[in-house]
This record gives C-alpha cells, structure tokens and sequence, in this order.
C-alpha cells in the first residue's frame, strides 16, 4: 500500500513536469482494495482492471520500473510503450490488462473465468471495476452470463463514489451495488475498502467459493478517492468536508494503527519501510526517464501475430 | 470428392478443427442444442458436449469479451453472433478490444479468436437483418476479415481463421447457406489474404465477393455470348487485401468494376480503388467503375429489396457502358 501510495504520488508528479502524456488516473486512498484483492490470489490466477489501474498491477506484483517505463512511453515498459497508464498489463504475473472503455474489463475476466473452467485449472479470475460501470450493460451481461455458467470469477466493485465527475446519488437509484447480486443470483457483499485485511478476508472467501464451483460472487469495497477523476482534477465537485471525512479512515493508517498496537511493527520499522519503498520509486523513475524510446522502425509491430500487413500488394 | 452445401461446410471446418485441438470452444446464441438459427451447426453439441459448446444468454457484447479473455489465456474460441447486423451491438469489444488487445499489450498476448456471423441480403429479413458487414470492419488494424463465397472455400477459409493466431471475423451470406460445391476434406486450410482468380478472361476485371460474386459470373457467362471476355476475382478475404492479385489482372485487362452488395459511400470497393488508382493507374484505359447497392437502406417488400441489390444484368449493364 505504501508502494502504491508513492508510485501514484510520483506519477502526478512526472504528469504534471510532461512525462507523462495524455492523461491518467490515480487510486491514492484506495490502496487497501488492490492489495488486500491481491494477496488472496494465487499463481495462475488472472485479473483485469479499470484505468485507475497502478494500484492493481503493483499489488499484483508488477515491477515498479517496468510500470514507470511504460508511463513514459518507454520500450522497456510492461507493454513495450504502446499501452501506457491506462493500458497496464503483465502476463507474468496474471494481470490481463487494465482498460480504458468503462466496463469493458468484466466480460475479457470472464473468458479467462471460462479458461480455468474448461481446463479445470483451479484458478480464479478477478475484475476489478468502479460504481460507475456498474451501469454499464456490460455489468448486467457479465454477471448473469458467468452466473449462468457458475465461472470461478470475483465482481469486485470499487465504490469510491464518483462515476468520473458524477456522485452515485446523480446516476444510480440505489446507495449498495452489492444489493444488485441477488439479480444474478449471486452473494453481493459490502467490504470496508479502507481495511486490507477485511478486503482480503472477503476476498479470500470469495476465492474459495469460486474455485470450489460454487460460482461467482460480488463483492462491493466501499472506499474513496483522494484526488479527482484524471489529470489535474483535484474534485471541486465534492461536498467540503468530504474528502478530511475519508482521509480519517487512510488505509495506510488504519493498518499501521493495528500493528503498532499489536507490537507487529513499531514507528521506526514503519519509516525504513517508507524509506526503502521511496528510494524504490526514485530509482525506477531515474532508471525509466534514461530508457529509449520505441525504435520508429516498429510501428507495425503488435499489430498481428501473423506480422502480415493488412494489404499485400 | 465430396459434395457439400456452404452450410454443411461451416460445420465441418468447425467440426474438423474441434476434433485435432481441444482448446477450441465453440458459443453462441442458439448455436448448441438448436444448432443454431440457420442450422448451420447442428450435431457440434452432441459430438462434443457442455463444456466446449454452449449456449449463451443474448448477450452479443458479453459473447465477444468473454471470447478474448479465453483467446488471451490458453483456449482458441469461435463465438457467434448469429446475424452480422449485431456487430454493432458489440462493437467495443470488437474494435476497441480485441483488435487491439495484442498492440496495447506490447505483444504478450496472442488472440487466436474466430467470430462468425451470418450477413447480407436477399432473404427479405428486412433492413437490421441484411446488411453486408466487411466494410464496418476494415478500417481497425489488428482485425482480419474473411467472406466465403463457396463451399470449398468456407470450409478451408473457416479452418484457416480458426488456426489463425490473429482474431478473425467470418461473414457467412444468407444467400451462398444452400449453395452446393465440392469440398476436399483433405485440403491443407487456405491461407487468408489470398484473393482468387474464378474466370479468366482479357477485356475487363470484375472484383467481388459472396453472392456479387456469383451474380459477377452470372454476367460474364451471359456477357461471353457476345464475345466478351471478363476476368471475375473473388477477394476471399478483405483484411489482408490481395491487392497484387488485382493489379496484376487489371494491368492485363486495362478496365476494372468493382462489384459490391453494400452502399457505396464507405465501402470496400473504395478501397479498392483507391489502391488501383494509387499503383496501378496507368494500366487503365477507362475510370475505374463501381456496382453497388444505392446509398439507401434494405427495404422489407420483395420488389424493394430486388431492386436495389445489384444483379447480373445491372453488372452487364456496367461492363457493356465501359467497353463501349
């Protein structure tokens, strides 16, 4: 979570100084979602994420200089420099892909779901998505679909409130997404998102269910984002307060409490961690900003497996 | 060699390539235990069972995202979408997913994934039901667009798209379903991005695909009568395009039509063109013509629909004005 906290913190940094292009999407404050989700996964497991990805792909284990070098458009990134921020995938260590179309990401976990199912594998697949695509028709497919199939797949919605600039009371009749699992005839949960190890032991339950072939289950992590949609929103739209209100509940913190009272880790352990983790960040971006770029001779690289042009003449 | 409808032939090529590899998976609308609308794949349910073939909810958009996801993870699916008026329905996850699944990863995944889809007019289903689909699909790299027009050719072409490590989309017309052809079992699959030679002949190239195709050789027999000679190209495939095959017959010809069911403002027959006047316009020796439906809509009533899909002799009509 620390990790998390201070790559995402580092990478609005390098947005805003123009290294990093176009736009991007931080989960700072939602770090407890993405690792607690992570650590009950095992190895053959595969997850597809939001665009509000970074947390995701480092919980899962991705390295943080093939991440910074990938935001920079670097050859050298996890998707060579042609995906970048929104796009973050590594097969290595299960991570399908984030994407950038709301909602598009539940039906690809699906078919990796269908995998395991066919192949009798065992494995899992999780999709992580926002309150926002939860009004997606893609939602309603998905979940009936791998309800009907009973695929071994985890919903886990993210439910920081704001569908990009929108609070769920503007665009969604109902406060809890997880009350829409009974339509699926699913079990829909609500997790505090701030608290990893709740996260994890809901998801751990979850997973166990899942590859026991009792199907799919929804679980909803209510949780909150710091900053603002993308770029340098930093969320006008937001009620005053709100935002103090959440950062009482940091899931840095909340961790941290339990373990200072439990004598698991003390103030001092706490900030060589921090300490580490930060040289960590620093080293990557240095090691990423002195990569090359793609050649300009690779323009067609990716595009087909074949590498047959799409007109032979 | 045996005799085969283009409809037995869809079922066969799947049926053939499911029994050499098991990770092929088979799903759709209908496709199982009906063996779907068209009847196209009866007996795939039965030979090999839930796990592979299955049923799915109406759900174009999730058919095709759950069909990547298991292409990018080890199982090589062919999903269909029953009619290709419903590509649209599930667009995103065609053009914005899986064709570009393989670039935005930076190569780590392959997506050997077929979609089939059953287009084009002259069935009376009216207009959400008759569209020709390929020209929608060209313009996305990392897609490949096949179009059978005959039985031999739907089952090494379908065998081939399966093989196929790229996503490929099969569009099977309506009208070829009954069409009866010779069919080499044993064929080695058909490459794609190879267009085919149907009708040698020396006065002018005509260029089309499915039922065009068919009403193009229709012509040109009624056309050999007065002793002209058209050369028919059948593209076969429109991602890759096989633009050698038709430079190299229109720089012996010097005359091109291009034949095609769908409206003409957008459509592959543009492509065409423009690829003919780009490097091959100093073969010509008349403006590069093109047959095509109006730009109007597929109407329900028979007349309607007759009269604005290009036929034989609207295609005679055209070959007569250029040579004359």
């Amino acid at each position: 979570m620390v990790k998390i906290r201070l790559a995402e913190e580092e990478i609005q940094n390098l947005f805003m100084a123009n290294l990093v292009r176009g736009t991007t999407h931080l989960a700072i404050g939602q770090e407890a979602c993405a690792a607690g989700v992570a650590l009950a996964l095992s190895k053959g497991d595969t997850v597809t994420c939001t665009y509000r990805g970074h947390g995701h792909a480092l919980a899962l284990g991705m390295s943080l200089r093939s991440l910074m070098a990938e935001m920079m458009g670097k050859e050298s990134g996890a998707c060579k420099g042609r995906g970048g921020s929104m796009h973050m995938t590594d097969k290595s260590i299960g991570l399908l892909g984030a994407n950038a179309i709301v909602g598009a990401q539940l039906p690809i976990a699906m078919g990796a779901a269908l995998t395991a199912q066919v192949k009798r594998a065992g494995a899992i697949a999780v999709t992580f998505f926002g309150d926002g695509a939860a009004n997606i028709g893609l939602f309603h497919e998905s979940m009936n679909m791998a309800s009907v199939w009973k695929l071994p797949l985890l919903f886990i919605c993210e439910n920081n409130l704001y569908g990009e600039y929108s609070h769920i009371r503007e665009t969604t009749p109902i406060d809890d997404i997880a009350d829409r699992a009974a339509a699926y005839a699913m079990p829909g949960l609500i997790v505090d998102g701030q608290d990893v190890e709740a996260v994890y032991a809901a998801t751990e339950s979850a997973a166990r269910r899942a590859r026991n072939g009792e199907g799919p289950t929804l679980l909803e992590l209510k949780t909150y984002r710091y900053g603002g949609h993308s770029r340098a929103d930093t969320g006008p739209y937001r009620k005053p307060g709100e935002l103090a209100q959440w950062q009482e509940r940091d899931p840095i913190d909340i961790l941290t409490a339990r373990m200072f009272a439990d004598g698991e880790l003390d103030q001092e352990e706490f900030l060589e961690i921090k300490d580490a983790m930060a040289q960590e960040v620093f080293d990557a971006v240095e090691w990423a900003k002195a990569e090359p770029f793609p050649s300009l001779q690779s323009l067609d690289d990716f595009v087909y497996a074949s590498g047959r042009r799409p007109c032979l003449r | 060699m045996p005799t085969m409808t283009y409809r037995q032939a869809v079922t066969e090529a799947i049926a053939t390539e499911m029994r050499k590899d098991d990770s092929i998976v088979f799903f759709g609308e209908d496709v199982a235990k009906a063996g779907g609308v068209f009847k196209v794949t009866p007996g795939i349910y039965e030979e090999f069972g839930p796990l592979r073939v299955r049923d799915t909810p109406i759900s174009e958009q999730a058919i095709i995202g759950a069909a990547l996801g298991a292409a990018i993870t080890g199982l090589r699916p062919v999903a269909e979408l029953m009619f290709a008026d419903f590509i649209p329905v599930a667009m995103d996850q065609i053009v914005n997913q899986v064709a570009k699944y393989r670039f935005m990863s930076g190569g780590q995944f392959t997506v050997p994934l077929t979609i089939r889809a059953s287009q084009g007019a002259g069935g009376g289903f009216g207009t959400q039901h008759s569209q020709c689909a390929e020209s929608w699909l060209m313009n996305f790299p990392g897609l490949k667009v096949v179009a059978p027009s005959t039985p031999a050719d739907m089952y090494g072409l379908l065998r081939a798209a399966i093989r196929d490590d790229d996503p490929v989309i099969v569009l099977e017309h309506k009208s070829l379903y009954n069409l009866v052809g010779e069919v080499d079992l044993n064929a080695a699959p058909e490459a794609l991005g190879t267009a085919e030679v149907i009708r040698r002949g020396e006065d002018i190239t005509l260029v089309a695909t499915q039922q065009m195709l068919h009403r193009a050789l229709e012509a040109a027999d009624k056309l050999a009568e007065e002793g002209i000679k058209p050369e028919v190209i059948d593209l076969r495939t429109l991602v890759p395009l096989d633009g050698a095959t038709i430079l190299r017959s229109v720089q012996r010809t010097s005359r091109l039509i291009i034949v095609e069911e769908a409206p003409r403002l957008g459509g592959w027959g543009a492509s065409v063109a423009a690829l003919v006047a780009d490097e091959g316009l100093f073969y010509l020796d008349a403006p590069i013509k093109r047959v095509n439906m109006e730009n109007a809509l597929i109407a329900y009533s028979p007349v309607l629909e007759d009269e604005i899909i290009p036929n034989a002799q609207k295609i005679e009509k055209a070959v007569r004005q250029l040579l004359s």
